[in-house]
């Protein structure tokens, strides 16, 4: 059933339905099983793999020298690394992915994969083939090595962050971004207590509820029945109070959680998409000075030099423009459908409490 | 305005020297001291207004109604700025306001007694000089009669008064007679009103009763609101527009609530009023009170004054009604009391009612205020001010008439209602406006206590008192004093709390604060409910008199309830009662396995209570959170692009500050409903243990008086072995006594026991019935909130939605 086809220019499964359908913890670590459907009609893929596939398939589509103009690409973002029994502060870096039993987890890592086998460029490369499609998990020392190398290498360029832009559209695109990114990482901080809390709020009912049902007398004595009833009913009452906010949240989670936490690591993804595109523009304004210095003997490989940058440049530019316009398109959908989602579940929710809330009114009046 | 009043004055000293005012009238006026100075300064302009508004109303009432009014009103704001101008025109006006002046005050003064109005008349021919001489003697007998006889006083302004506006009606009729002399007569006029002014500011709480004979010069009325602000001590020239504003501002809220009441209680009880309490009421706003609260009262009355004004055919209802309908409704009320005294009685009668009047009226409006439902009263004067314009003849005797059976039908509408309510319940007491009285450690908390009851034992229907926390500990010592020992379960106060109380004396105004008052205060409500709701409690006087007694002695060493102590006590008191349970060989079953369930439910309540609290925290946090997100929400959307986006995610913020209040709210339910209900209920539970602990008590007498009795016995029998005849007899006396004894301890015992036994039940099912109406009503508010919720989301959907 699983077959690898080497050397194809595009994979071979649809990009918009892949699924993580499951997720198997295995001592400290998870295994997530991908499910991907065949062009050819017919047919899944199941694959399984672990986080350091993911890194090593992220880490292949970075590295993708023959792509002109990769640098300029705003890469999905992938989710955190995910830990059993993960410190708070690793929680707290995961936010809405940490939650609950992985499923927000999967549903980020899903689009994640979605988006990237559905990306005009990142499609084509032969590591999402390999990851969606062979049964064999892709190798993952070397991906160690160059990841420590990415990072070695954004410190040493982090002071270039400030680094002044020749091209307007995208020094606003860059200011535009600093400023989104912090608002919706607070907002997104902020909605994660919001549902903490409400969970917290459903934990209390849940008590609160579980302690009523002791307060039962028995005995046949009618007040006492009364009462008993009373709290049976109160008890009833706070259980439906619990699963409502229990449902909030997940609501909260599912749609705008997921939607604010999805953007806000894009937006991470397109400043580090910005900052590749000025490290490279710093890089060309040095080999034009160092063309116009350079001694007639070194003249024409410096230019050479300034040349294969100008071009590498303009590529970045080039599919960089394309990316923002793309991703700005896709973001407010994005978030438009969040919004929607949300909204609606919320109303289903409330309404189907209010339903309850009436009933259980009914029943009190209702009661001698 | 003090500069405006200080431009004034010019013209009137100077025609004052030399026509009109004796230098004895300036004199008078100056022996009143600053005051006089002052008041004829400022004044001054204000009854140039009203000469204008009159005007008209003497013929064509009706007319009036809808026009002037808003004169009255804008001249006397306005006046000060424009009020040479003014003088001009008023004064061309003059003669015509003084002929409804005489009309008006011989309306007043027939109905008060004939040969006054017969006296008006003669002096209607008199001479311009002659009214001011009299003024003058008005002034010297005024001062004079100060505080002994506000009754001559009284007289004295009406009857110049009356004699003035008659003088110069006689003087400014003939066509022709100058300017000059058009002025003197307005300066008469000033004279007249400033002197009543004087007489007013001097005499303090006689102006009551002074004013209400004056009614019928209108001039007087307004003029009188700015009186008002300059006889305060410092007799600076105030802002009379400032002062009457505020004096319709004050009006509209306190005699809205005090009229309908007030024509009842003052025009009934009348006579009996005049024989017995004259003594105390009159001197009251005479000299005993302050100036201030003097000044208050006449605020009040001076819309009475108004009222009865308008029963003179000057019609300034208008006026008010545009102010204030309700108000204006208020007048008519307020007249029939104004009128009725002075129809049936002399003018002494008069003031001293007056003095009635201004008592009842605070009464009565602290009562009013409690449950008055104001909707069908109002529109209920309404109607009545509809009714008015129509009334064909102005004179005051007839509107009077008219009024009072209007009145007397709302009072009869107000009572129908009140009884309504009240067929609900027997006894309702609320616990109201918590309110800070003093500062710094001896800072304390006083509550306003209203009653509304049906039961026969009490005196009235409503009746409010005020309470300081102390008072509600003391009655809670008094009657577990008296009924904890027979077994009953009194219902505990809300402890003291040092911690709520410190923060409440150190002032801070935070909203843990605010909840620590409010959570009192329910439980205060809760508590005297329940005292009320038990039958034998409610008989008991005590809690009569903490209901109804206006002054209560101070509840003294109430502090060994406070705080935590309050607590240990309890814990401590049925640690006693287990322990003396294991001694005691309990006959009765009932009571063993009642003891077990309350204890039970005690653990259990107290576990609930902590669940409780913990929700509730939770819920604040979660408002606090939802508040913080819809921050951050309102920033992204400013700083987002698009503006679809933008736009929904403002809107988003926004649904999210109606949710944080939706949240707050369910936090305050869930407090108000449960925590603070079981805490009552964990309270009470202590009381319930308290009174198994009598019942004990009770038996441990009982047992002990027995092994007494036993010991006699022994004693007797080691008497008779011994063969002593002479302490043989002794000994038997003692124990026939024991015996008695015994057997009373025993019949105590069991009526503790029956009575602990019915408590307990009873308990029960205000427990259950209890708990029931708090759910429904926890259920009913948690609904409402979630429609609320759904209202929000319904509303944002279309917003969302939009984002292309």
């Amino acid at each position: 059933m699983e077959e690898v086809q080497e050397g194809a220019s595009a994979p071979s499964v649809h990009g918009h339905n892949i699924k993580v359908t499951e997720v198997v913890i295995d001592g400290d670590t998870l295994t997530f099983l991908i499910v991907s459907q065949k062009l050819s009609g017919t047919g899944e893929y199941h694959v399984y793999r672990i986080y350091e596939d993911l890194e090593w398939l992220q880490h292949h589509l970075f590295s993708q020298e023959d792509v002109p103009g990769i640098q300029g690409v705003i890469f999905p973002p992938i989710p955190a690394k995910p830990q059993v029994n993960a410190s708070a502060k690793v929680m707290k870096q995961l936010g809405f992915l940490g939650l609950g039993e992985w499923q927000p987890y999967c549903k980020a890592l899903e689009s994640f994969l979605r988006q990237v086998a559905s990306h005009s460029v990142l499609k084509k490369s032969k590591a999402v083939e390999i990851f969606l499609t062979s049964a064999d998990p892709p190798g993952r020392q070397r991906v160690r090595k160059n990841i420590f190398n990415r990072l070695s290498q954004a410190v040493g360029e982090m002071r270039k962050e400030g680094h002044k832009d020749v091209d307007e559209f995208f020094q606003a695109a860059r200011d535009q971004n600093l400023i989104i990114t912090g608002c919706t990482k607070s907002a997104t901080e902020r909605f994660l207590d919001v549902v903490l809390t409400e969970q917290k709020i459903a934990v209390a009912c849940g008590h609160f509820s579980a302690a009523l049902h002791l307060c039962v007398e028995a005995g046949e004595d009618p007040d006492k029945q009364a009462f008993s009833s009373i709290c049976v009913k109160l008890s009833e009452v706070f259980e439906s109070i619990k699963k409502n906010m229990m449902s909030t949240a997940e609501n909260n989670v599912s749609t705008l959680g997921l939607g604010l936490d999805l953007e806000s690591r894009y937006q991470e993804a397109e400043k580090e998409m910005l900052f590749r595109r000025t490290c490279k523009l710093a890089e060309l304004e040095t080999a034009r000075r160092n063309a116009e210095k350079a001694k007639p003997v070194k003249k024409a490989a410096m230019e050479e030099v300034k040349k294969a940058a100008e071009t590498e440049f303009n590529h970045i530019c080039g599919v960089a423009k394309q990316e923002i316009a793309r991703y700005e398109a896709a973001r407010v959908q994005m978030l438009q459908q969040a919004l929607v989602q949300w909204c609606e579940k919320q109303l289903l929710t409330a309404r189907e409490s209010a339903d309850q809330f009436d009933q259980c009114l009914q029943g009190f009046r209702g009661m001698a | 305005m003090a500069t405006s009043s200080e431009r004034s004055p010019p013209p009137f000293p100077d025609s004052e020297d030399q026509d009109v005012l004796d230098p004895e009238d300036v004199g008078g006026r100056d022996s009143d001291e600053e005051d006089g100075e002052d008041l004829f300064l400022s004044p001054s302009d204000p009854p140039l207004a009203d000469l204008d508004t009159p005007l008209p109303p003497a013929n064509q009432p009706i007319e009036v109604l809808m026009t002037p009014p808003s004169d009255i009103m804008s001249d006397l704001l306005i006046e000060p700025i424009s009020c040479q101008a003014e003088i001009q025109s008023a004064s061309q006006v003059v003669t015509e306001p003084s002929d409804d002046f005489v009309d008006l005050t011989n309306n007043l003064t027939e109905e008060a007694a004939d040969n006054v109005a017969a006296a008006a008349q003669d002096t209607a021919i008199i001479s311009l000089d002659e009214p001011s001489d009299d003024f003058v003697d008005l002034l010297g007998s005024e001062t004079e009669a100060l505080q002994e006889e506000a009754v001559v006083v009284v007289d004295v302004p009406a009857d110049t008064a009356t004699d003035k506006s008659e003088g110069m009606g006689s003087d400014t009729d003939p066509p022709g007679e100058g300017k000059e002399e058009v002025e003197k007569v307005e300066e008469v006029e000033e004279a007249s009103t400033a002197a009543v002014f004087d007489l007013i500011g001097d005499s303090g709480g006689e102006s009551d009763s002074n004013t209400q004979q004056s009614p019928g010069i209108d001039t007087f009325v307004d003029p009188l609101v700015d009186l008002l602000s300059d006889t305060p001590p410092a007799a600076e020239a105030q802002k009379p527009s400032m002062a009457t504003i505020d004096l319709f501002n004050e009006d509209e809220g306190s005699d809205l609530f005090s009229d309908p009441l007030l024509t009842m209680s003052a025009r009934q009880p009348q006579k009996s009023l005049f024989g017995e309490t004259d003594e105390d009421l009159f001197g009251e706003p005479l000299g005993a009170t302050s100036k201030k609260t003097i000044n208050k009262e006449q605020k009040d009355k001076t819309v009475t004054i108004k009222a009865a004004a308008v029963g003179g055919g000057i019609n300034i209802t208008g006026p008010l009604q545009e102010i204030n309908p309700a108000e204006a409704g208020d007048l008519f009320t307020e007249e029939a009391v104004a009128t009725a005294p002075s129809v049936s009685s002399t003018s002494t009668v008069n003031s001293k009612t007056n003095g009635v009047h201004s008592e009842e009226e605070t009464d009565i409006f602290a009562e009013a205020t409690v449950e008055l439902s104001l909707d069908s009263p109002r529109s209920e004067r309404k109607k009545e001010v509809m009714a008015k314009p129509s009334a064909p003849a102005p004179s005051l005797s007839a509107t009077a008439s008219l009024a009072k059976p209007q009145s007397a039908a709302l009072e009869e509408m107000d009572e129908e209602e009140e009884e309504e309510q009240e067929d609900q319940f027997e006894i309702f007491v609320s616990v109201k406006d918590p309110e800070k009285i003093g500062d710094g450690m001896t800072a304390y908390m006083a509550y306003k206590l209203s009653t509304q009851t049906t039961l026969p034992m009490f005196r009235t229907k409503t009746f409010t008192v005020r309470r300081r926390f102390s008072d509600f500990l003391g009655l809670y010592e008094k009657l577990s004093e008296k009924h904890g020992p027979n077994g009953y379960i009194v219902p505990p106060p809300p402890e003291k709390s040092i911690l709520g109380m410190t923060k409440m004396k150190v002032g801070k105004d935070d909203s843990s604060s605010a909840d620590f008052v409010e959570r009192r205060r329910g439980a205060l409500e809760r508590y005297v409910q329940r005292v009320v709701n038990h039958p034998s409690l409610l008989q008991d006087p005590d809690v009569r008199e903490f209901l109804e007694r206006e002054e209560l002695p101070r509840a003294v060493s109430t502090q060994a309830l406070s705080g935590a102590g309050f607590l240990k006590m309890i814990n401590k008191a049925t640690d006693a009662v287990s322990k003396m349970t294991i001694k005691m060989n309990e006959s009765d079953v009932w009571f063993e396995d009642k003891l077990q369930e309350v204890e039970s439910a005690d653990q259990q309540f107290r576990k609930l209570h902590a669940l409780v609290e913990s929700l509730v925290v939770h819920r604040k946090e979660l408002s606090l959170n939802t508040a913080s997100f819809a921050k951050s929400a309102a920033m992204l959307g400013s700083a987002e692009d698009n503006t679809a986006l933008s736009r929904a995610l403002s809107q988003l913020a926004e649904v999210e500050d109606k949710m944080e209040q939706l949240h707050q709210d369910q936090a305050s339910n869930d407090t108000f409903s449960f925590a603070e209900l079981i805490a009552d209920f964990i309270r009470l539970l202590g009381a319930v243990r308290g009174s198994f602990d009598h019942r004990i008590k009770a038996w441990q007498r009982w047992q002990d008086g027995q092994a007494m009795l036993q010991k006699k016995r022994e004693t007797e029998a080691k008497l008779l072995w011994a063969n002593k005849p002479d302490k043989l007899q002794l000994a038997k006396e003692e124990i026939a006594e024991w015996e008695a004894k015994v057997t009373q301890y025993e019949r105590e015992f069991d009526r503790v026991s029956a009575t602990v036994r019915k408590e307990v039940i009873r308990f029960e099912k205000e427990k259950a019935k209890n708990f029931k109406r708090q759910i429904i009503k926890y259920l009913e508010s948690l609904l409402q909130s979630q429609q609320q919720l759904i209202k929000y989301w319904d509303a944002f959907l279309p917003e969302a939605k939009a984002i292309a």
